[in-house]
């Protein structure tokens, strides 16, 4: 097989409030023998507000990111569910409406660039999946997390809404009942955990707003995992990540029982199965210890 | 027919949801196992089970057509209006172990028929009609052109089903919130060019029911039988009140603009900088989780953020492609 290359779009948490998922990223992605070109150009993707306030610019921003990915001729790739679903919404609204597109051109001409829709955009996850393959990557598990029971959280925005999903990833994946993350979790050797709001939302975007609902939304969410048996949780999205790892105070007081459960981003669960240290995964910069390791 | 349609049968097994608030202290599901042909809809297998194993069985059906809106109910999680949806779809979808529920079981009368008195309580509060002064004699007719009418992008389509409403977790777990289906209503009068409303607009951005509250979790556009995507109704919302200039100053109007201020400084986001200016002095509350973050190096300070390369076209772009003010 010819070696995967992607231009990697880290998103905003990547590189503060969820560093490990950095680490982990390119730790996983040297073990798999896949090029990773950082996207140092991009902005922001307004994380599903911006659009709230500013849908043009919202706009704009995203066909720039893009643009960069084009320049190099490679596929995006995304990290953070919010960031592919803020990406592949800017290209499917683009690619559908020349007159939108030539609108957010003549913006993106002032600096040089041009918004084609030559680059895919998909997420690690799919693309481990889609390309790379589960099967290869099961051959290459040297750590098999056999003793494992983990919960598989998908996050909203890698499974909704549906229609933009399925254009984008091959394994179309029905948000009723999805299985990537499952087929992941097997594939690395591990038990896959089956619980109600594993395809729920973690309220990660009203948290400032609506903290109690965000609040209940995250403990319930933690409560169905451990309820079914899981030993810990999984995500492929960083605010989700942020959500179950840090809040867990919260959510166990809007939901009125004590719920806590290490969970790990997608990388660090490939990662230990590759046989990565703890430290290139950097399970140190969790708040709910990982305790297991 | 030129092409041969072959009807072909399956076995499955249905779990449905049984419960009458009159009798009983606790709902419980029983199994009912089919031959489901090719043929059949949701409604039918509903229509079978009263039929032909227990008369008892009760749910709301009236046009069979899509359009009243009585059938809604849920298939394993999945809202669903039950005249519309094949067998064979949720079949293929979930496979031969099929679970039939109300859309909202905490809300069950009996079987599938849920009490929606909040649901319709919260479309009547945002003026689901037009606000408009009615010339009694008019000389001529009042027209909406084609791209006036565009702009209602489908939300007067809505049946009030109430699937999205009961697929929503804001609705669940905020009982102000005025969920999908009213916003989707509030948008489509608020968009409609005759309409003069004075206030819907206002009362859909209150901080306590409003659309700021929506968690953003794409349920409601999933759920829409309709195909009238809530969420994107929301997101108009949203962007009106900006546009109109009755956007508070508040958390979550300043979460959105925070994004801008953000990305004009750094290009990418400054995390901390973003909490501080949506919440202002209120931040303090996030001191104690903020702590935990910073002992396990999960915050970076605002001149420790790297910063976007080619800055200087971000600058530009927002500069030129701003079309908001706040």
């Amino acid at each position: 097989m010819e070696k995967l290359k992607y231009a990697l779009f880290t998103g905003c948490t990547a590189k503060q409030s969820t560093p490990e998922q950095m680490m982990s990223t390119m730790a996983v992605a040297n073990k798999l023998g896949i090029e990773l070109v950082e996207l140092t150009e991009a902005s922001c993707c307004g994380a599903s507000h911006l659009q709230d306030y500013d849908d043009f610019l919202s706009l704009v921003l995203n066909a720039r990111n893009i643009a960069y990915a084009e320049k190099h001729g490679l596929t995006m790739v995304t990290i953070c569910n919010t960031c592919q679903l803020n990406t592949a919404m800017t290209k499917h609204r683009l690619d559908n409406n020349e007159e939108l597109k030539a609108k957010v051109n003549e913006k993106l001409a002032e600096v040089g660039l041009e918004y084609k829709g030559t680059s895919p955009v998909t997420h690690f996850l799919y693309a481990i999946i889609d390309d790379f393959g589960l099967d290869k990557l099961k051959e290459m598990v040297v750590t098999p997390l056999s003793q494992f029971n983990i919960a598989p959280f998908y996050g909203c925005h890698n499974i909704r809404p549906s229609e933009l999903q399925n254009e984008t990833h091959k394994s179309a994946e029905n948000p009723y009942n999805p299985t990537s993350l499952d087929d992941l979790i097997i594939a690395c050797g591990g038990m896959n955990v089956d619980y109600d709001e594993k395809n729920k939302c973690c309220g990660f975007h009203a948290e400032l707003q609506s903290p109690h609902t965000a609040a209940a939304l995250t403990g319930n969410a933690i409560a169905g995992a451990m309820d079914n048996n899981a030993d810990w949780m999984v995500t492929p999205c960083p605010l989700c990540h942020l959500k179950l790892d840090t809040q867990a105070d919260h959510a166990s007081e809007a939901i009125g029982r004590e719920v806590e459960l290490p969970v790990l981003h997608m990388q660090q669960m490939v990662g230990l199965a590759l046989g990565c240290t703890p430290a290139e995964l950097g399970l140190k910069h969790h708040v709910t210890k990982v305790d297991f390791v | 027919m030129s092409t041969e349609h072959k009807i072909t049968t399956q076995n499955v097994n249905f779990k449905v949801f049984r419960f009458n608030a009159d009798e009983d202290y606790l709902p419980y599901y029983e199994d009912y196992n089919m031959e489901v042909t090719s043929e059949e809809v949701v409604l039918d297998i509903l229509n079978r089970i009263k039929w032909d194993h227990d008369g008892s069985f009760s749910y709301r059906r009236s046009c069979r057509h899509g359009i009243c809106g009585a059938c809604a109910i849920k298939v394993n999680g999945r809202s669903t209006l039950a005249c519309k949806e094949s067998m064979n779809d949720m079949i293929d979808l979930f496979g031969n172990e099929l679970t039939i529920e109300p859309l909202s079981k905490k809300r069950a009368i009996k079987d599938m028929i849920i009490d929606k008195a909040d649901f319709w309580d919260k479309h009547a509060a945002v003026q689901p009609y037009l606000v408009a002064e009615i010339d009694e004699a008019p000389t001529s007719e009042n027209l909406v052109s084609p791209e006036e009418e565009n702009a209602l992008d489908d939300a007067d389509l809505c049946i009030q089903c109430g699937a999205c409403h009961y697929a929503c977790p804001a609705v669940e777990h905020n009982e102000d919130f005025f969920g999908p289906a009213a916003f989707a209503a509030a948008y489509r009068f608020s968009a409609d060019v005759r309409d003069h409303s004075e206030t819907r607009l206002a009362d859909v951005n209150e901080e306590k029911q409003g659309v700021w509250d929506c968690v953003k979790c794409f349920e409601c556009a999933e759920a829409c039988p309709k195909e009238i995507n809530p969420i994107g109704k929301i997101t108009k919302l949203h962007q009106m009140a900006f546009q109109e200039g009755i956007a508070k100053n508040n958390v979550a109007v300043r979460h959105a603009v925070g994004f801008k201020k953000s990305i004009v400084k750094n290009g990418v986001l400054d995390e901390g900088g973003l909490v501080l200016y949506s919440e202002g002095p209120a931040i303090v509350k996030h001191i104690p989780v903020a702590l935990k973050m910073f002992s396990k190096g999960k915050i970076v300070p605002p001149w420790g953020i790297t910063k976007s390369e080619n800055l200087d076209e971000i600058k530009k772009l927002v500069k030129s492609s701003s079309t908001a003010k706040f």
